[in-house]
């Protein structure tokens, strides 16, 4: 299905703009980190504390991956295949993490354990809050497997459980690789568990050179081994996924025989309350409890509102400026494959591993420089935000792009509309549903970004993420409650139909 | 301010519908470049706080009733807008810096332009810059907070707390910047060796880790823990909550040019490439004025600065206190301290 047509102007020239401004932060990095020569930036990296960095980071980033792939798939297994009652609610429920920012689940836990701390603080923390990015690949596989491979094993006198290791889960191998190097490139990234957690891996350690150390030039250079170490991953994830999974196949899967799963499923439904108790609950019913408690302010409902409607339009428009940027970018890869348009399109992914603080402190750097009087104003921060949250808006759009089919646009063209006529009349209903999925994440992750924020708010101005770090460095818990839980209620709605259509979804395929 | 805000919300709603009216051009909004900037000059500082919105957004307000002149104040962490200060470079809007500590102070202090002599006089010369480019407004001093139901003897140096009497009995704050600072100070005064040496009998001395100064002074009083390490004020917060006799914990003010006695400044300075230095320098000197000492006297409990300037609460008087000689903005190796503190398990574990 390729076009081998060059791509027309409209979307080259917007794409090369859009994939160098996602490019902007690296040249930051590599000018800061340079700025005393290479020589030092070299001597600043070769260290034995740098070998000890990275030997943490990994440590953390393995372990939280391993365990949140076995309950990512574990998940994915109760919310599909084991047949349990209320799977809707189940996927509701195990997708709820989504929803709680990793700085307010930190929070939550040092709240009820204060000695809750280092590696094991962060690790719980951190797992709880990323399985869900492993079982929802992992569930749309599982909700497709053709079930007579399991029978034959199982008629074979395998038991199920080993039918599952052996038949269901290498089916699954592409969709649990490509959740766990989401996961492992979120714990890279991450800043708010491991700040709360006082755990010593990268992102804490670039804060502290550039809070603590006065010293830009060691942060930006430390960036720059964390971004290698993250399109290393990426590479060695690429490498091991191969081809396409086997064994998915279009045959509809049947109603599976209930009998023997019996004791199962009561042990699923068990397991998976276990799971739901530290991952939803004790974030929610801490956040919650927090109201009781006395507090020094008065927090009124109005400031609320106000950082709460703030959120709201710095999301909103996030959402369409950083689909506005990914659409062409989108469009030419799909359309025009060529090495141009592959280069363009990962350009745009490779900041995905850079943490939001590293973002939030480059954009100040240049946006300061290069356009002074909009340092400080609405449209920087919204910047901010398009080079943060573009990666998984293309990925997003080459989806929903590739399922409307070219010869409908060639059709349209040889009718003699013009090209945006056809996109909009053609391409563009075809693909709204992944568009309008890609806005609604990105919204959400707007509304919980809180670093860039943090820099980059127009002095004065408030949002719900940065009411909750103010008042939670001062510990005053009873006034990070209402901004918190207005978080959570506001990005669980979205995060709520995202785990009920998946589930939904499945169930007609199946 | 909210009006602004609903009115720029409302100004970006409309350029997103227009840009998307114009079908995707991604080029960047300008518009709002001069929303908010249209003030008269002269009338108007941009304020950088390290100091928090609650506590001095009232000084704030007396001060424009006081001169008409308008304050933008952007809060954060006092090490943040140190750092967020560097970045920006010259370009910065910041016409003021007002830190929590002297250690930020001294991160920036090349960024400051020099202050007037007429300034500076106001303020004994170990609490400013020795090149004048930013000075204390309030002091604060370490102490050892302890409960007498519990100690008859309270230590009268840090080097007594590594008594293995003491063991499992001090409370101290990790995260805090001021025990950072404490420890910053130890090494400039003992050298790295020694403050090594120091942190590593303190660590194996089984210190107890509270999540900040308040909780180490409520555990102290409540006889949980005998001693605490903490700054000098958070007793008379409590006193002035609780009054005088439900506070059983006193503070051993630490004499003798001891480290741990360390004497730490909040304060400003002003930005070489201020939009309004003039109307800065007003806000300065409105700090060191006596209404200004006269506020941070009243609601914080600090040491006030200013020459013959009346304390407020009882404190003992600063030039009595026998602090440590350190030349304050050497207090600004924050990072090589918090490295420190991890190697001798003290911050991370």
């Amino acid at each position: 299905m390729m076009t081998t047509k060059r791509a027309p102007r409209a979307q080259v020239v917007p794409a090369v703009i859009v994939a160098g401004a996602s490019l902007s932060p690296i040249a930051y990095l590599v000018v800061q980190s340079t700025s005393r020569g290479v020589r030092p930036f070299v001597d600043e990296i070769i260290q034995q504390r740098t070998a000890e960095l990275l030997t943490r980071s990994l440590l953390l980033c393995a372990s939280v991956t391993v365990a949140a792939v076995i309950i990512g798939v574990f998940a994915a297994w109760v919310t599909t295949l084991a047949g349990l009652r209320g799977k809707v609610a189940w996927t509701v429920l195990f997708s709820m993490p989504l929803a709680i920012p990793s700085y307010i689940s930190a929070f939550t836990w040092v709240s009820w354990m204060p000695s809750l701390s280092g590696f094991a603080g962060a690790f719980i923390v951190l797992t709880f809050a990323c399985f869900p990015y492993v079982m929802l690949p992992v569930m749309a596989v599982f909700s497709r497997i053709d079930p007579s491979h399991e029978e034959v094993a199982m008629s074979l006198g395998r038991s199920p459980l080993i039918t599952f290791f052996v038949v269901t889960l290498p089916q699954a191998r592409r969709a649990t690789l490509s959740g766990a190097l989401l996961v492992a490139l979120y714990v890279l990234g991450d800043f708010g568990a491991v700040a709360v957690m006082r755990h010593e891996v990268f992102t804490w350690v670039i804060y502290g050179a550039y809070r603590s150390g006065f010293n830009p030039t060691r942060a930006a250079s430390l960036s720059l081994v964390l971004l290698v170490l993250a399109l290393a991953l990426t590479a060695a994830e690429s490498q091991a996924r191969g081809k396409q999974d086997k064994g998915v196949s279009p045959v509809r899967t049947l109603l599976r025989s209930g009998q023997s799963l019996a004791k199962v499923r009561a042990l699923a439904a068990a397991v998976s309350t276990v799971i739901i108790i530290p991952s939803v609950g004790v974030p929610v019913i801490s956040v919650v409890s927090w109201l009781q408690r006395e507090s020094t302010r008065r927090v009124d409902t109005s400031d609320v509102v106000s950082s709460a409607m703030t959120s709201f339009g710095i999301g909103v428009a996030a959402a369409l400026f950083c689909l506005l940027a990914a659409l062409p970018v989108a469009l030419m890869s799909v359309r025009h494959p060529s090495r141009l348009s592959r280069m363009l399109s990962a350009a745009t992914y490779v900041t995905h591993s850079l943490p939001a603080l590293v973002i939030g402190i480059s954009v100040v750097y240049l946006g300061i420089r290069a356009v002074t009087p909009l340092y400080q104003e609405l449209p920087m921060l919204v910047f901010a935000h398009v080079i943060l949250f573009i990666p998984a808006m293309v990925t997003t759009l080459e989806t929903a792009i590739e399922k409307s089919p070219v010869r409908l646009e060639e059709i349209s063209a040889s009718l003699g509309s013009s090209s945006v006529a056809t996109f909009i009349r053609v391409t563009l209903p075809l693909a709204l549903p992944g568009l309008l999925a890609g806005s609604a994440l990105t919204m959400l992750a707007a509304v919980k970004e809180l670093p860039a924020s943090l820099l980059l708010l127009p002095t004065g101005w408030d949002t719900l993420s940065t009411d909750v770090w103010r008042f939670a460095a001062v510990s005053d818990y009873a006034a990070v409650a209402p901004p918190a839980i207005t978080i959570i209620v506001l990005a669980a709605v979205p995060t709520a139909i995202l785990g009920a259509l998946s589930s939904i979804k499945f169930k007609s395929d199946s | 301010m909210h009006r602004t805000r609903t009115w720029k919300l409302g100004l970006l709603t409309s350029l997103i519908a227009a840009v998307a009216a114009c079908g995707g051009s991604t080029a960047a909004p300008d518009s709002t470049a001069t929303a908010g900037t249209t003030a008269p000059s002269g009338g108007e500082i941009t304020l950088y706080s390290g100091r928090s919105e609650e506590l001095i957004a009232d000084l704030l307000t007396d001060f424009t009733a006081t001169t008409g002149i308008k304050v933008n104040a952007r809060y954060g962490d006092s090490g943040e807008t140190a750092a967020l200060l560097l970045t920006e470079g010259s370009n910065s809007p910041a016409d003021v810096f007002l830190s929590q500590d002297a250690g930020a102070l001294g991160a920036v202090r090349e960024s400051f332009s020099t202050l007037p002599d007429t300034t500076l006089d106001k303020v004994d010369a170990n609490y400013r810059d020795a090149e004048g480019k930013w000075t204390g407004v309030s002091g604060r001093v370490r102490v050892i907070v302890y409960n007498p139901n519990v100690v008859n003897s309270p230590p009268s140096s840090i080097d007594e707390l590594l008594d293995p009497k003491w063991s499992g009995q001090v409370g101290f704050p990790p995260t805090n910047a001021s025990w950072q600072s404490f420890v910053t100070g130890l090494r400039v005064l003992r050298g790295e060796d020694g403050a090594k040496k120091w942190l590593t009998a303190f660590a194996a001395n089984k210190p107890v880790a509270y999540e900040k100064n308040s909780a180490v002074r409520d555990a102290v009083n409540s006889g949980e823990v005998a001693l605490g390490l903490v700054n000098h004020y958070y007793l008379y917060e409590k006193i002035a909550a609780e009054g005088a006799d439900a506070v059983k914990a006193k503070n051993q003010y630490l004499g003798g040019g001891d480290p741990g006695g360390l004497v730490n400044v909040a304060g400003v300075g002003i930005l070489k490439n201020a939009n309004n230095s003039s109307a800065a320098q007003v806000f300065v000197d409105y700090l060191l004025s006596t209404e200004g000492q006269a506020y941070f006297s009243d609601k914080t409990f600090e040491y006030l600065l200013v020459k013959g300037e009346t304390q407020a609460a009882d404190l003992p008087a600063l030039s009595d206190l026998g602090a440590p000689a350190i030349d304050l903005s050497d207090l600004k190796s924050i990072e090589i301290t918090q490295e420190l503190l991890q190697q001798v398990g003290l911050l991370t574990k």
